[in-house]
């Protein structure tokens, strides 16, 4: 499949694409073995009461999801989210625009939960759940990464990201889960992190990290493991520690931590920021994997908790932590109170990296040679979770402004894309949600079109050779999908690899 | 069974299943817990920024202004038109007339045409857009018919066939009072009142449910605020005492 996937051509004006019915039908990702649907509590494989207990599944989350419940009766088909999915305007495919992806699931809500649907199902557009409907779902439930782009301009917010979670939920209750998340998630327990990197493998990685910069700079940066004691336990995609660009960021980080004189650590049982649990929507996973970093923090005694480049995990870790873990502040539950008299009250918890990195450099504690960047024509592409799920600093937006900051603060050449595909109107990079598996390629190529524009027209008028992002997976997707646009594949990289680029060591004072 | 008797009891049925169905609903959206905290960022991190933000949402459509300039115009036309010709029709349920009430009159007429403009030009683009067309089903249709239908036979009222609107108020606010009075014979007034009722009874049950919807809508109501107090839904917090 890979073989013969193929960009679609850039437009120089873009417009909506016009429909192409079942462009996208036959792709679906690899479905689960029972083994791994077995090893996180789902059932192997789609048995004969499948609809009962898909149904069953619906009302459940019906009534535990208000979001759920709200957004499957409000819209109204204004059809304002049509044009605003990458995934629609990259393939054509009708099912691609967000309204229609939600109508795969309203139109079984309204059979089996509505009045209107039940007493006149073909007036209203509903459905019977049959199994033809159940792989309609899978195929495309899996090709939304749940960007959120499309609930900026509903009127009634309706996230199309929320009815997806719901989707795979149902799905993975009927024995017919994701391969490539559900693997992941069984890894994350088994071994601490997605990619199944074990303990004394990640503390060789170090150890060689810190000879590389050693060799690099003359200076001993440390990057500690399971360092009791220390006052930053950082968490952080796994990716980091060995995939290009990611590791160019975990060095920036261990030298933002050194020159600033902080002592840090990552752990080898929380050797993972992501969580997958997130994109299957199952409330269970997504807390059981966030538990780990508290049982870590408790563990290591730290007394703040920071978390690296990686989009759907600082949202994780921003929006759900506090719910999920009890890191945050405003407790008043033991659960909670516990880990919340550990953790340094002065501190926001949890502490994305680039808020960490932006205090520094206001209190004057780093020092730049920002000359050191000047080979680079800089351009920053937001990352979905981080621009529309979450937030930086202490003001609605700091998002958008801190990471920006930190580029200026350490590089002269700076231009933005398009403002129509920046901050919360950003694109998806393509690869966000779950989809980033191999057989998906051709949706990952076509879905990263917009941002492949928007990216051309920086290239063309300002010579951008770099583009930077704060997401492991935006990385690791645009390493792979920008040479089938023609880009290099190193026009991408973090924004810590540029503060580690031009960080002077010598000036912790 | 004389008109007026009919149309009494349809007004009472089609109240009560209007604020009975809303309440239900309504009660059923309050009841649900929101479990995560999902409001869609940047969003205002305190309480009184979420009542702006739901304020500039509900009052002038701010995320669909972003989302598509002539649907915004269309949609907002129509429901400032509706709003408007709604307040005018409280002429016919008070007694003496309030003040403000008597002043928008004239625009509430001039608001009757622009609804329409609006539901035409809504319908048109559900008609001649192919996407929209294509998300759209039987009841989207029917939806705009009826409300065109509503709107045109009410305009024919005031502006074609004048109908004895002395009774027609007469009839109202006897409806109010439980006091029922007779309702003038006339074709098209029937026509107007009967899908008027017909619109409260579907409300519950349709796509109108936006209205309320809007209120309960997580990525909206939300302040901006998880790292600051903790969020707990009790289904989730029952998890913790396992
Ligand atoms: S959440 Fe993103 S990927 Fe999913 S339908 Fe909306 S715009 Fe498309
Ligand atoms: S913008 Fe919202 S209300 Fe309009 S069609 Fe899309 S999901 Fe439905």
């Amino acid at each position: 499949m890979a073989a013969n996937t193929e960009a679609p051509a850039l437009r120089p004006f873009p417009t909506i694409p016009a429909l192409t019915p079942g462009a996208m039908a036959e792709l679906k990702p690899h479905v689960a073995a029972d083994k791994i649907q077995e090893a996180i509590g789902f059932p192997g494989k789609i048995g004969d009461d499948w609809q009962a207990r898909a149904l069953g599944r619906m009302g459940e989350l019906l009534n535990s999801y208000r979001s759920l419940k709200v957004y499957m009766d409000a819209c109204v088909h204004c059809g304002a989210c049509t044009d605003k999915c990458h995934y629609f305007i990259g393939t054509g495919d009708p099912k691609n625009m967000p309204v229609a992806r939600q109508e795969l699931m309203r139109s079984v809500y309204r059979r089996y939960f509505s009045v209107a649907g039940r007493l006149v199902p073909q007036l209203v557009g509903a459905r019977d759940l049959t199994r033809e409907v159940l792989d309609e779902w899978y195929t495309y439930f899996n090709q939304c990464s749940e960007c959120r782009r499309c609930s900026v301009f509903c009127p009634y917010g309706i996230d199309t990201a929320e009815v997806t979670m719901a989707a795979r939920e149902i799905l993975d209750a009927v024995g017919y889960g994701q391969k490539y998340s559900n693997e992941i998630i069984g890894k994350v327990h088994r071994i601490g992190n997605n990619l199944g990197l074990p303990g004394p493998a990640l503390e060789d990685t170090l150890t060689g990290l810190e000879e590389d910069v050693k060799e690099d700079t003359g200076v001993d940066v440390r990057f500690p493991l399971d360092a009791e004691g220390a006052e930053v336990l950082l968490v952080t995609p796994s990716a980091d520690f060995f995939a290009e660009p990611h590791v160019d960021s975990l060095i920036g980080y261990a030298k933002v931590f050194h020159a600033a004189g902080i002592s840090w650590t990552l752990s080898s049982k929380a050797s993972e920021a992501g969580n997958f649990g997130m994109f299957i929507g199952n409330y269970e996973q997504l807390r059981k994997i966030a538990l780990r970093v508290r049982e870590a923090a408790l563990e290591l005694g730290v007394k703040r908790i920071v978390v690296g480049e990686c989009g759907h995990a600082w949202r994780v870790a921003y929006s759900f932590w506090n719910t999920l873990t009890g890191i945050g502040a405003g407790a008043d539950d033991p659960f909670a109170v516990q880990l919340q008299r550990q953790l340094d009250p002065r501190y926001k918890q949890p502490a994305h990296i680039c808020e960490v990195t932006w205090d520094l450099i206001r209190q004057g504690a780093l020092r730049f040679d920002k000359e050191a960047n000047d080979h680079r024509v800089i351009t920053f592409h937001d990352s979905c979770n981080v621009a529309r799920a979450s937030r930086m600093g202490d003001t609605p937006g700091g998002q958008f402004e801190i990471p920006r900051q930190i580029i200026r603060a350490v590089a002269n050449r700076f231009v933005e894309m398009d403002p129509g595909t920046t901050r919360e109107k950003t694109f998806c990079c393509g690869g966000g949600g779950g989809l980033l598996t191999d057989e998906l390629i051709d949706l990952r190529v076509k879905g990263a079109l917009p941002r492949m524009e928007a990216l051309q027209r920086v290239v063309d008028k300002h010579g951008v050779n770099f583009m930077a992002t704060i997401c492991a997976i935006c990385k690791a997707q645009f390493t792979k999908v920008l040479p089938y646009y023609g880009f290099k594949m190193g026009l991408v990289g973090g924004v810590h690899q540029l503060v580690s680029t031009a960080i002077r060591l010598d000036a912790s004072s | 069974m004389s008109a007026a008797a009919f149309f009494a009891i349809l007004f009472n049925v089609a109240a009560l299943t209007l604020v009975v169905g809303l309440g239900v609903r309504i009660a059923d959206y309050a009841r649900t817990p929101a479990p995560l905290k999902i409001p869609t960022t940047p969003a205002p991190a305190t309480p009184a920024g979420v009542a702006w933000r739901m304020f500039r949402e509900v009052a002038f459509f701010e995320s669909l202004f972003k989302g598509n300039l002539w649907l915004w115009g269309l949609g907002w036309l129509f429901h400032v038109s509706l709003a408007l010709v709604l307040l005018r029709h409280l002429r016919y349920f008070t007694e003496p007339v309030w003040g403000w009430v008597a002043l928008i009159q004239p625009f509430g007429i001039y608001a009757g045409l622009a609804m329409l403009a609006g539901l035409g030009g809504l319908w048109l683009r559900r008609l001649a857009v192919e996407r929209i067309r294509y998300i759209s089903t039987p009841s989207d249709h029917l939806m705009l018919i009826l409300l065109i239908l509503i709107a045109g036979s009410g305009l024919l009222l005031k502006f074609v066939a004048h109908t004895d609107i002395v009774g027609v108020k007469i009839f109202c606010l006897g409806l109010l009072h439980f006091d029922w009075q007779p309702l003038p014979a006339d074709g098209l007034l029937y026509l107007h009142l009967g899908l008027v009722a017909a619109l409260a009874i579907i409300f519950p049950f349709s796509k109108l449910l936006h209205a309320p919807g809007v209120f309960f809508s997580p990525s909206r109501n939300q302040a901006d605020n998880p790292r600051e107090a903790r969020h707990l839904a009790p289904w989730a917090a029952r998890l913790e005492r396992e």
